[in-house]
């Protein structure tokens, strides 16, 4: 019953000459929480922008392999289409200052150019802010630039805005690595509810984070694909030695 | 504390020449101006009166038109620049413009001279328009190209993650955004132009009767200065008064409203 949503096969991601993701191989499942963690340069973030076809808006920046989006190789398709359908939350939360609020939530229509009626983008403003645990806070000040909320609030409207477009697959960025304490909480217990109905990749530096919200882990170590399993097997039983060491602390 | 005493000094002394020239300026030329200065055209030499309506006229049109070729022209470029730093193109081309922006401006009025005035056989409006326009491209372009070069990439790459094509992101998200810096180059590029008098001299020439044709001579405020200024009648010398009057109050006003806009369109990121 648990079916693929995105299966990567032999990926390679390149920086000009510098080889930073190699041959990863890796298959996730719909409705899954996937962490991907890993000391830093070792490829997870390339790795994750790979997925979007980000990765190749660098210049200098190329890639090898499959990314296959329900079976279909993301690498054949047009990029604005992909990005269209897999959303991304960023490392830094990055609202439109020029919109506000309930112009950020429906900013992936507006600057589409897709015209949707007043009562369409009043659901849809609705529905995504109450999914991003936001709408009880800003529903008086919609109309209020988006820059104004603080960090945690403007995560969670990124996240909205991401989740407005009914994306199947959502990827993050280190989303809470520019957060203090009590955001980050909050947007943590929002992973466990977007789970419901999305596939989330969640890239991070934290492993208490990897550990706390996801029920897969992937470890990347020097561009690598180590370790991929169960989020509780890879804390409590890695069979690499490298991931024993990661998760021990000998080196981060 | 001496130390201090002296750079308070020295910045207060640097806005004496300003309210000099200001207070000189107002003192001479306001008295000149009313209804009929602004309305009418210059009379012939011994009659009492005139106005400069021709010239007001003129370089409203003659900066309009050059506004309407170098702003699409320098932002595209600038945008270019921007967007493309590393590029060979881009460190050509912004040599070039960095260059341009030191060619004296009488330079740029003999080249036009002979590359459209000859040609055509006449001076005319436009050729004015075509100096003035490659005087301001450099300004709108560095302009444009310094806003939105300090916008941070996680912005263009926020609205390329939702799937929005590269000319939207450029349009609808990195333009708004830089617009208050973008506009404050404009409106420069503008209130230094309308001030040349080197670049008209061999192009838009002058004409001392009201026309809005392009295709002939055309009087210009730095211009209608310059040849009142250095006539020998003391009538003329009062419409030059008053016509710096008008083009030094223009400039100000321009500098204010773009301080006022700016203040209202900035974004806060």
């Amino acid at each position: 019953m648990e079916s693929t949503i995105v299966k990567a096969e032999n990926y390679n991601s390149y920086f000009g000459d510098n080889h930073v993701v190699k041959d990863v191989n890796i298959s996730i499942n719909r409705n899954e929480v996937i962490a991907v963690m890993g000391p830093s340069g070792c490829g997870k973030t390339t790795f994750l922008r790979g997925i979007n076809r980000m990765h190749e808006l660098i210049q200098g920046a190329t890639s090898k392999g499959k990314i296959l989006l329900d079976g279909q190789n993301v690498y054949d398709m047009n990029p604005i289409y992909v990005r269209y359908k897999i959303g991304m939350v960023f490392q830094r939360p990055n609202p439109f200052p020029n919109l506000s609020i309930y112009e950020n939530v429906v900013a992936g229509y507006m600057l589409n150019g897709l015209k949707l009626s007043k009562a369409d983008k009043d659901v849809i403003v609705e529905r995504s802010l109450t999914s991003a645990a936001l709408w009880k806070e800003v529903k008086d000040s919609l109309h209020k630039k988006g820059t104004f909320l603080s960090g945690g609030q403007q995560q969670r409207l990124c996240i909205a805005r991401a989740i407005a477009m009914q994306p199947d697959l959502i990827l993050f960025d280190e989303p809470t690595s520019a957060l203090d304490p009590i955001s980050t909480s909050s947007v943590e217990q929002l992973f466990h509810e977007l789970k419901k109905n999305y596939t989330l990749i969640i890239v991070t530096h934290n492993m208490q984070q990897a550990a706390r919200v996801s029920d897969r882990t992937a470890f990347f170590y020097l561009g690598e694909l180590v370790e991929f399993d169960d989020t509780k097997v890879m804390f409590t039983n890695p069979k690499d030695q490298r991931t024993q060491n990661y998760i021990t602390g000998r080196f981060s | 504390m001496i130390f201090k005493g002296v750079i308070v000094f020295f910045a207060f002394l640097m806005t004496v020449p300003l309210i000099i020239i200001l207070v000189y300026i107002i003192k001479q030329g306001i008295f000149q101006v009313n209804w009929h200065f602004l309305t009418g055209v210059p009379a012939p030499v011994g009659e009492p009166g005139g106005g400069i309506a021709n010239a007001l006229l003129g370089s409203f049109l003659m900066v309009l038109m050059a506004a309407v070729v170098a702003i699409p022209v320098g932002m595209a470029a600038g945008i270019y620049l921007s967007e493309n730093p590393k590029t060979k193109l881009a460190y050509y081309s912004g040599l070039c413009v960095d260059i341009l922006q030191g060619v004296p401006s009488i330079v740029v009025g003999i080249v036009v001279y002979f590359w459209i005035v000859k040609p055509l056989g006449t001076f005319s409006a436009i050729s004015g328009s075509i100096a003035l326009a490659i005087m301001m491209l450099p300004i709108v372009i560095r302009s444009t190209e310094q806003t939105l070069k300090l916008l941070p990439d996680s912005l263009k790459e926020a609205a390329l993650s939702l799937g929005v094509p590269y000319h939207r992101v450029i349009m609808k998200v990195i333009i708004p955004c830089g617009f208050a810096g973008i506009l404050s180059g404009i409106t420069l590029s503008v209130a230094r132009v309308i001030g040349e008098t080197a670049p008209l001299l061999f192009t838009a020439f002058g004409n001392p009767y009201l026309s809005a044709s392009i295709t002939k001579p055309m009087e210009s405020l730095p211009h209608l200065i310059f040849t009142y200024a250095t006539s020998p009648y003391d009538d003329w010398h009062n419409l030059a008064w008053g016509a710096s009057f008008i083009l030094l109050m223009f400039v100000l006003l321009l500098n204010i409203i773009t301080k006022l806009l700016t203040r209202k369109w900035k974004v806060q990121l």
